[in-house]
């Protein structure tokens, strides 16, 4: 019945290199000083919001994703889905996770804390588990994560949080008055 | 509505206040009974007879039969295909799909379609990686995942919507199932995101094959430290390992399963090592069965299905209460009889005056 021992497929549907665990696993020990950077530059742009709103949003997108892109690739070997949750996940992107999981590691985890997919690869969620430990938020990690709008892959997440936080931020005062 | 007659096996049952579907998974769990509950193995055939006989070992033994959607990657009959076949004869199926295969537009479809033909239940997976499976090449969907997944078909039944929010003209009522393993890192973190997929819908749960009771005892510590026991019913998952050499080589090729050195140990040991890993499991059952806040287990016999009955039987975790037992329908019968009979009277030709003489003699 056994049969031959199966040798995982050294192709990922994730295209990365290796030369980013050693960065992104950065990120994750140093989940707790990234929070606080990525807090402040969520609260700059949002200041900056009549400013986006004089540009356009739209207009402002370009050169907003290749800035972000640079940086989150570097950080977290971000995928750029869009919707960034790396605050809820320990600052550990869940894109990297073979599977794309956004909500907490699957079965197949390996003793070791290492993929089930690609046995090198520290799992995403092991990582984002020790990571959002640190962090002040950490428990946003038990909150359940919508599933991913694909429509919205390659847009910046950042202008996308912005706006988002700039209405709920009028509705608020909207309501107040 | 009339009301089912008793053998119509294709009606549903009454539905039950409170009950979220009209399967009988769900009346053994929330009587409070012990559920059992087992795994088909799917064959790589286009016969429907392959799937009967497959499910009729587990006659009268389990509570719910699990129909896997290409467990470890490899390609079998569909769930759905199973499912279909296994209500027809009047099974409670437990529907697995898996996130792997399917987008949500599909994931969505196969719901009301199997929700239509009378399956009750369905489980919600994230499912394997691809390379795992004898199609490495295959292009890995993972559109939603299990928590995801759980929602989006929580939201159409209780809500009556799609992902899209529009309407369904009749919801599916199932019972929500998902996948626990205890016995994976990040440890800690398991029995949270237990509580994560009861948050997102999951109404039972089962494990991975346990081997460890002592992690299990740890792992149940916390879950009812939260007090998840008494939201979700929690199935633990156990299996008879055909031999040392089998259980070595799914330690290292099939990835979340867990077996202690200690279990290897007591195979290596044993004579006969078949019936060593049988009896291992049901200890194992017997341990679960006694421990709080477990509600049943889930017997995994792959390629040795027809111990599901033997270890059920065996381990006495039903005290007496028999599940549902396929009867062959009544009409059927009647229909066979009048056939037998009829070919009888073919040996023996009928006289018509004779005939007519001792209908009269009669009246």
């Amino acid at each position: 019945m056994p049969k031959p021992a199966y040798q995982p497929a050294s192709r990922s549907p994730v295209p990365r290199s290796r030369a980013f665990y050693s960065v992104r696993l950065w990120s994750v020990r140093h989940s707790r000083g990234l929070e606080r950077i990525y807090k402040l530059l969520a609260g700059v742009f949002l200041k900056l919001h009549p400013f986006w709103k004089f540009v356009g949003y739209k207009r402002a997108e370009k050169p907003v994703v290749l800035i972000e892109k640079t940086v989150k690739s570097f950080l977290f070997d971000c995928r750029m889905c869009g919707q960034c949750v790396l605050s809820d996940t320990g600052m550990s992107c869940p894109m990297n996770c073979p599977k794309s999981l956004r909500n907490g590691p699957c079965g197949g985890v390996r003793a070791n804390g290492n993929c089930e997919v690609e046995p090198d690869m520290p799992c995403v969620w092991v990582q984002a588990w020790k990571g959002s430990r640190n962090m002040r938020a950490g428990d946003n990690i038990l909150h359940v994560q919508p599933p991913v709008d694909h429509s919205y892959r390659g847009s910046s997440a950042w202008l996308r949080a912005t706006a988002q936080s700039a209405e709920e931020k009028d509705a608020q005062k909207a309501e107040a008055v | 509505m009339s009301t089912p007659a008793p053998h119509d096996i294709s009606s549903p049952l009454p539905p039950l206040p409170g009950h979220t579907s009209r399967g009988r998974l769900e009346r053994v769990l929330r009587a409070g009974e012990f559920a059992v509950t087992a795994e088909l193995n799917p064959p790589d055939s286009a016969d429907p007879n392959e799937v009967f006989d497959r499910g009729a070992v587990f006659d009268g033994w389990v509570d719910g039969i699990n129909a896997t959607d290409g467990s470890g990657a490899n390609c079998h009959m569909s769930s759905v295909g199973i499912c279909a076949l296994l209500t027809r004869v009047g099974y409670s199926p437990i529907m697995q799909i898996s996130c792997r295969d399917h987008n949500r537009i599909a994931i969505q479809g196969n719901v009301l379609g199997a929700a239509a033909m009378g399956v009750n239940n369905i489980l919600c997976l994230t499912g394997d990686g691809v390379q795992a499976g004898d199609q490495p090449g295959a292009k890995p969907v993972f559109d939603l995942d299990c928590m995801s997944l759980l929602r989006t078909i929580r939201l159409m039944r209780d809500e009556g919507r799609f992902l899209s929010g529009r309407k369904i003209t009749s919801p599916p009522q199932v019972f929500l199932g998902a996948a626990i393993n205890p016995f994976a890192p990040p440890y800690d973190f398991r029995p949270l995101r237990l509580a994560k997929k009861f948050e997102a819908g999951a109404q039972f749960v089962q494990s991975q094959y346990c081997f460890d009771a002592p992690m299990l005892e740890r792992y149940m510590d916390q879950v009812r430290d939260l007090g998840l026991d008494e939201q979700c019913y929690i199935l633990i998952g156990v299996g008879p390992l055909a031999s040392a050499r089998a259980a070595k080589w799914i330690r290292s090729n099939v990835p979340g399963i867990h077996i202690p050195d200690s279990i290897i140990d007591r195979l290596e040991g044993a004579a006969d090592q078949k019936l060593e890993g049988k009896k291992i499991c049901i200890e194992m059952l017997q341990q679960v069965r006694e421990m709080t806040g477990v509600s049943g287990a889930h017997v995994m016999a792959y390629r040795q299905e027809e111990l599901v009955a033997e270890i059920v039987h065996e381990s006495g975790i039903l005290k007496g209460r028999r599940p549902w037992t396929r009867e062959s329908n009544p009409d059927f019968e009647a229909v066979t009889e009048a056939f037998e009979t009829a070919k009888d009277q073919f040996e023996h030709p009928i006289d018509p005056e004779e005939a007519v003489a001792a209908a009269f003699e009669e009246h």
